[in-house]
């Protein structure tokens, strides 16, 4: 199996979707000659033309706006948002025009659009590079949300959320864009809504995604140093959010950890919490403890290590959850 | 500003859109047109105050504005419409009951939009101009890939008073960097419920086309005969590769802005007065009966009307809403496992309460 990069795999995806299909298009900006900010979409354009990969006007609303204009002439448009911070003034088009045409043409309307945002701090950038807005778009209906966090899954969400027919806003955990690992080029990973339990533990349960993927895992291999045993999931999808497999995880270690960048309060930790204490209360051992941002704009670069979850953080979490 | 046909009801020549004004048979339909949808706003209205609507939006003014541009559309063409299109939903064949739909609070939409080609009403100001562009890029490539489709062209309704936002100006800056076969058609009514146009504009909003390098142009929007030949202009224009149009429709809402709006508390009566002698209708009339239209014709019009108010209240009442699990069923166009699962709680819970003929729900 061929070893990539996050980055790579994705335009993998998007290549093996624009050869699968003439309605497939990209549209964003600078994502032609320069191959988009993160170079996610490099190549693409001299491969498949400027049609199909289409160099728009410096405007949010607009790329979305059209790309349901596209997607209502049979079109299946994957927009690029160039960071996190900037997809609000597309915002609008998203929430109340995209997700709502299906319900809004009693089901006889699809508008199969794509979005794609790099998200998530880390980076050492300037304002608006570092956000995690997804619990802003998870609170509407009509959205999917997913969000890879490794090569093989990136390879293959990306295709399969080109293939749904429902708008979905793929986030793309940008500081781990150069993070390698290998792709099955031939087998797709099943479900891109579901989640996967990464590694498999008895005393707690860690639950995250995107870009705290890698930490999590460490987490656990440090918790493993001192004898406790933690099972790790990558939620994939953040809506629909599988919560099957956590609830399972939890009936069997009895803690819960939630690890998001974004921040805690009104988040998507918030939401699993409140349903698995329905689904399992009595399984819990201890409170679902959740590690994430504070209720803060996002610190400047020189702060931001102290603001992300870390290794120590969700250690320290996952004691207070053990001691209860 | 463009104008065929004055407000006494005599023809006038044009150079440059004369070739495309209509053709006088098609006249007595241009009146007809006119005449039903402003006797089913009429009636739209008396079903609001009666209770049989939520919330009804009259068109009464803007008549020659949208039957006049509808006429010029072809049926490949796709109209992206605001809230108040009623007019070109006449001319797309849209069945004039289910505009009543959202109305009454039966559906978000009311038609399939692409049996008409005719998009369902936006609330959202200006957020169809955008769709209407990027539908035109899809027209562009399918002949781009296919030479013998046949020429298309998108129109986006809007207003003087969402020409203030923002997308309609992301929406000419993309229609006119892809050279989008598009028509921008502005009504300006001079009012956004009860701010008036000066307020959005300090120039004519055609001129605005300028800065975006493609043509606008300005017409008699109460003159029907002017609106149908620029329409038809401008949408030959963007059939034939050479971009977008913008016309803005020069009218007047002769009415409230919805049923809900009180026109007295921010207009003077005088200026609504000045528009009643630039009535759409009364002046095409007064061309049809001196050119010897006979007076059968406007009778036999006046029975058609109330026969369209009779089956319009009849279709009205009989509108029911669907069940919520319709709603359930069309939020998401693939299995969506949370809105299972709530539906599955939400029938669970009715199911608790007796039956409505026990005293239950």
């Amino acid at each position: 199996m061929p070893v990539m990069t996050i980055a790579k795999a994705i335009n993998e995806g998007l290549r093996a979707a624009l050869k699968d299909s003439p309605a497939t298009l990209l549209m964003g900006e600078d994502i032609g000659a320069l191959g988009g900010v993160y170079r996610v979409t490099e190549g693409l354009k001299a491969e498949f033309g400027a049609d199909r990969v289409v160099d728009t006007p410096l405007g949010e609303s607009g790329i979305i706006g059209t790309a349901i204009g596209l997607a209502l002439r049979g079109y299946r448009p994957v927009c690029e948002i160039q960071f996190d911070g900037f997809v609000f003034p597309g915002f609008n088009q998203i929430t109340t025009q995209l997700a709502k045409m299906h319900a809004r043409s009693d089901g006889m309307l699809r508008v199969p659009v794509v979005i794609r945002i790099p998200y998530g701090g880390g980076i050492g950038s300037v304002e608006h590079h570092s956000e995690s807005p997804e619990a802003l778009f998870a609170h509407t209906a009509g959205l999917r949300i997913i969000t890879p966090s490794n090569p093989q899954d990136a390879y293959w969400m990306i295709q399969q959320a080109i293939d749904c027919d429902d708008p979905v806003i793929v986030f793309e955990p940008k500081r781990r864009y150069w993070l390698k690992g290998e792709v099955d080029l031939i087998t797709p990973p099943g479900n891109p809504f579901a989640a996967h339990v990464l590694r498999e533990g008895t005393d707690a349960t860690v639950v995250t995604y995107g870009p705290l993927v890698p930490v999590a895992l460490a987490a656990a291999n440090a918790a493993a140093e001192d004898g406790t045993s933690v099972e790790v999931i990558d939620l994939r999808s953040v809506s629909p959010m599988d919560f099957d497999t956590v609830t399972a995880s939890v009936q069997k270690t009895g803690r819960l950890i939630i690890a998001h960048e974004a921040p805690t309060f009104g988040g998507i930790g918030g939401e699993l919490a409140a349903r698995v204490s329905e689904r399992a209360f009595l399984s819990l051992q201890a409170p679902v403890m959740r590690v994430g941002g504070f209720h803060l704009p996002y610190p400047v670069a020189r702060m931001e290590d102290h603001y992300l979850p870390d290794i120590d953080r969700i250690l320290e979490s996952l004691d207070r959850a053990l001691a209860y | 500003m463009v104008q065929l046909l004055t407000e006494d009801g005599h023809l006038v020549p044009d150079d440059r859109f004369g070739d495309f004004a209509p053709d006088p048979a098609t006249y007595p339909g241009l009146y007809r047109d006119m005449f039903l949808i402003r006797r089913f706003d009429q009636e739209s209205t008396a079903l609001q105050r009666q209770g049989q609507l939520a919330l009804w939006v009259p068109l009464t003014g803007q008549e020659a504005a949208q039957i006049g541009s509808g006429w010029a559309m072809q049926a490949a063409d796709y109209a992206f419409p605001t809230y108040r299109e009623h007019g070109v939903a006449l001319t797309r064949g849209v069945d004039l009951p289910n505009i009543l739909r959202l109305f009454r609070g039966t559906t978000n939409g009311g038609w399939d939009p692409r049996e008409h080609n005719f998009q369902l009403y936006t609330l959202v100001l200006a957020a169809q101009t955008l769709h209407a562009v990027g539908y035109a890029m899809g027209i562009q490539r399918d002949r781009a890939a296919d030479p013998d489709a046949v020429p298309a062209a998108a129109v986006a309704y809007f207003g003087d008073g969402a020409s203030s936002e923002g997308d309609v100006h992301e929406a000419m800056v993309f229609a006119a960097s892809f050279n989008a076969p598009v028509v921008f058609f502005c009504q300006n009514n001079h009012w956004a419920i009860s701010v008036p146009s000066e307020v959005q504009t300090r120039v004519p909003l055609a001129e605005r086309a300028a800065g975006y390098g493609f043509p606008g142009v300005r017409v008699d929007g109460n003159d029907i005969l002017a609106v149908n030949a620029v329409t038809a202009w401008a949408l030959d224009h963007a059939r034939r590769g050479k971009g977008p149009v913008l016309i803005e429709a020069f009218t007047y809402r002769m009415s409230a802005h919805t049923t809900a709006d009180d026109p007295t508390k921010y207009r003077a009566s005088a200026e609504e007065e000045s528009w009643v002698a630039r009535d759409p209708l009364r002046r095409l009339e007064s061309h049809l009966r001196a050119t010897g239209t006979p007076d059968s014709f406007f009778t036999d019009l006046e029975g058609e009307a109330v026969e369209q108010a009779a089956r319009l209240r009849k279709a009205v009442l009989a509108m029911e809403a669907p069940d919520l699990s319709h709603r359930f069923g069309t939020a998401y166009a693939e299995p969506h496992p949370l809105v299972q699962e709530e539906l599955r709680q939400w029938r669970d819970y009715e199911a608790g309460f007796a039956p409505a003929d026990e005293g239950g729900k």
